[in-house]
């Protein structure tokens, strides 16, 4: 079996999301080095704050100023910090309890090793050097020896509360297409297009996904298929996309290729678009070095019949 | 209430990677497999769920691609959960319940493979206060873990315990990925070590539901539900007792499981730290077997490792070896939301 394919994926998206009003007042509050949570009706003070009461699910918007001190709560010692963590140097989780808080906030806490770290401890918030209003303009937590530090006094309003924030994420992958669009993909490069044939119902799958969606066995045998085809259905496309360096209008068609179950999906070219029909016969068209056909053209034959296609739109 | 059943249960070999199978391919085995046991065809299954994520592997609507395997045309009476299967199998029961349907195959499938499942899986915490921190699930768990130590719950000689006797028992689980005498390493985030680490791996499992009659035509011993429910804790991990889980045990109690002793607990306690969690919470004696399979210590294929628990269990009551078992599955970070299901055999 030929060697399975594997590709680099990177999932990368910038998520905005809005934010509710004591989501608003907590992370504009750190872009303002005050500290605030939110008082629940049985009286606790919740840090960080939340919109509702996580026992009773009543909405609470008492929101109530804490320090910038502290106590860990728990603590686990992180000797290789990870991409996107607070700190780059070796670092401890730490859950802290605020003083004036009743909960922990999970941050990092700058220490030299774990022997430096302990529950119980007292730290103090290192406040970043910029700050937009997000949870890392706490640059991480470091030791304090003292008491609860003196509050600000702040009321919770602000004259440029933001109200949204744009978290950016992103994760890498390894990508495998697994057997079956490996063995396809690898024929392509050949410039041949092999399918898979359902031992069931016999209908040829083109590009093959290793099983048959109507009868849930594994496909196996190989079919090659092509090169010539039929076109079943098509759009004209007139709007140019980013990145695509293709003079619309053009045609964007189904094509059935002789001896294939159901149709791909290929550009039309070597035609004026308007004169792009169903039934129209067509055969792909490979530039140099590349792995899958560039565009698939008119072989020049008579149109094939409604009914040898019919099935496959 | 509709008696519902669990009538056949099949797991893959669970691998660091299945970088020669797509998700289809590794999950259709398991789905011949439940059907072959029970002689049902695509076509006699009632209600279809499945439980997986795309993050896993990066694959966006791998859901869709995966029901190729089913046999999914024409259209069937079908649904998905962006959760472990155990809560697949959770929305299977009450679709039996209601009498639209009268048997259900439920799967999960995961490719933890791909790509780094430490840091995908700080993508389903709190987007505004703890995902930008990127917190892994080991540091999580490790947080956790101390808290425990710190409250007298354990030491790291006793999750060491846990560790052994969990990859000891898994070598007479021939799925299980990490069996046998298994180290327990260095600090991965102290205080836990790799030891008290689930191995990362790719899997799928599946059941098959059947409702009253219909179950004892398609399964010599049915493994009854007697009661299944899932609870959460709060939202933020500061507001918790992480030392506790009253999520898991209100589940068990609206689950029935404190009526009558059981003899077989299926655990999802991925850390070691999270058993003795767990165990405190749903009262488990030294009497009752924990998990005999290796639990997800053994294997752990994320989405699918809870569906297991409940397989696994089912299977013990089928073979005889268990007449009254519980099981539990887990989801989120620290033990976040809990499902329990008490499952019963037939008098012997």
């Amino acid at each position: 079996m030929a060697e399975i394919l594997k590709a680099p994926l990177a999932v990368e998206f910038p998520f905005t999301r809005s934010l509710g009003p004591v989501q608003s007042a907590f992370l504009t509050g750190l872009r303002e080095r005050v500290v605030l949570g939110v008082r629940t009706g049985d009286g606790r003070v919740l840090v960080p704050p939340v919109e509702y009461d996580p026992v009773t699910a009543e909405e609470i918007r008492d929101l109530v100023e804490v320090a910038a001190t502290g106590t860990v709560t728990t603590w686990a010692w992180n000797h290789e910090p990870r991409r996107g963590q607070p700190l780059d140097t070796p670092f401890a989780w730490v859950l802290v309890r605020l003083d004036g808080a009743d909960t922990g906030l999970l941050h990092a806490l700058d220490v030299p090793g774990p022997g430096a770290v302990h529950t119980g401890m007292r730290v103090r918030i290192r406040w970043a050097e910029e700050r937009s209003g997000a949870i890392t303009d706490i640059a991480c937590f470091e030791p304090y020896d003292g008491g609860p530090a003196q509050a600000t006094g702040h009321t919770g309003e602000f004259e440029d509360a933001i109200t949204g924030i744009v978290a950016p994420a992103r994760l890498d992958y390894t990508y495998s297409p697994g057997r079956a669009q490996t063995a396809y993909i690898h024929a392509l490069s050949e410039r041949r297009t092999v399918g898979e044939r359902c031992p069931s119902c016999r209908k040829v799958y083109v590009p093959p996904r290793g099983a048959c969606p109507t009868c849930g066995v594994a496909t196996a045998e190989q079919v090659e298929v092509g090169p010539r085809g039929t076109v079943t259905t098509f759009c004209i496309v007139n709007i140019k996309a980013k990145n695509l360096d293709i003079e619309v209008p053009y045609v964007y068609a189904h094509i059935a290729l002789d001896g294939a179950g159901l149709a791909l999906h290929g550009r039309i070219g070597g035609i004026p678009y308007d004169q792009v029909r169903m039934g129209l016969r067509v055969v792909p068209v490979w530039t140099e070095g590349a792995r899958y056909p560039d565009h698939y053209r008119p072989t020049g034959e008579p149109d094939a019949e409604y009914e040898t296609y019919k099935e496959l739109l | 209430m509709r008696d519902i059943a669990l009538v056949a249960f099949a797991q893959t070999d669970h691998r660091r990677t299945s970088d020669d199978l797509s998700e289809v391919e590794m999950l259709m085995p398991v789905l011949h497999d439940v059907l072959d046991q029970t002689g049902l065809k695509t076509a006699d299954i009632g209600f279809t769920c499945s439980g997986s994520s795309d993050y896993l592997a990066g694959r966006a609507f791998s859901f869709t691609l995966a029901l190729d395997g089913v046999g999914a045309w024409p259209p069937i009476s079908e649904s998905h959960v962006e959760m472990d299967g155990a809560w697949a199998l959770y929305e299977a029961w009450t679709k039996l319940l209601t009498g639209d349907a009268d048997t259900a195959l439920v799967y999960s499938y995961g490719k933890s493979s791909p790509g780094s499942v430490r840091d995908v899986l700080t993508r389903q915490l709190d987007p505004y206060y703890v995902a930008p921190l990127w917190p892994d699930s080991v540091a999580l768990a490790a947080l956790q873990a101390q808290a425990l130590i710190d409250a007298g719950d354990t030491d790291e000689p006793a999750l060491a315990a846990v560790a052994a006797r969990s990859r000891a028992d898994a070598v007479a689980n021939s799925h299980a990925q990490l069996r046998g005498s298994v180290p327990q390493g260095d600090y991965l985030v102290r205080p836990l070590r790799t030891g008290d680490c689930p191995p990362i791996g790719d899997g799928a499992a599946a059941v098959i539901l059947a409702a009253g009659e219909r179950a004892r035509e398609l399964c010599r011993r049915p493994a009854w539900i007697r009661g299944i429910d899932h609870r959460i804790e709060a939202h933020g991990l500061g507001v918790r007792d992480l030392t506790d889980s009253p999520s898991t045990r209100l589940a068990a109690e609206k689950a029935g499981a404190f009526e009558r002793p059981v003899d077989t607990a299926e655990l999802h306690a991925p850390f070691t730290s999270q058993e003795v969690v767990l165990r405190k919470a749903l009262r488990l004696g030294d009497e009752v077997r924990v998990n005999p399979s290796g639990g997800a210590l053994a294997a752990n294929p994320i989405m699918a490792a809870g569906l297991i628990r409940i397989g696994e269990a089912a299977a013990g009551i089928h073979r005889g070896e268990s007449d009254r078992a519980l099981a539990h599955a887990t989801s989120g970070p620290c033990l976040q939301q809990n499902l329990v299901a008490v499952l019963e055999g037939d008098p012997r």
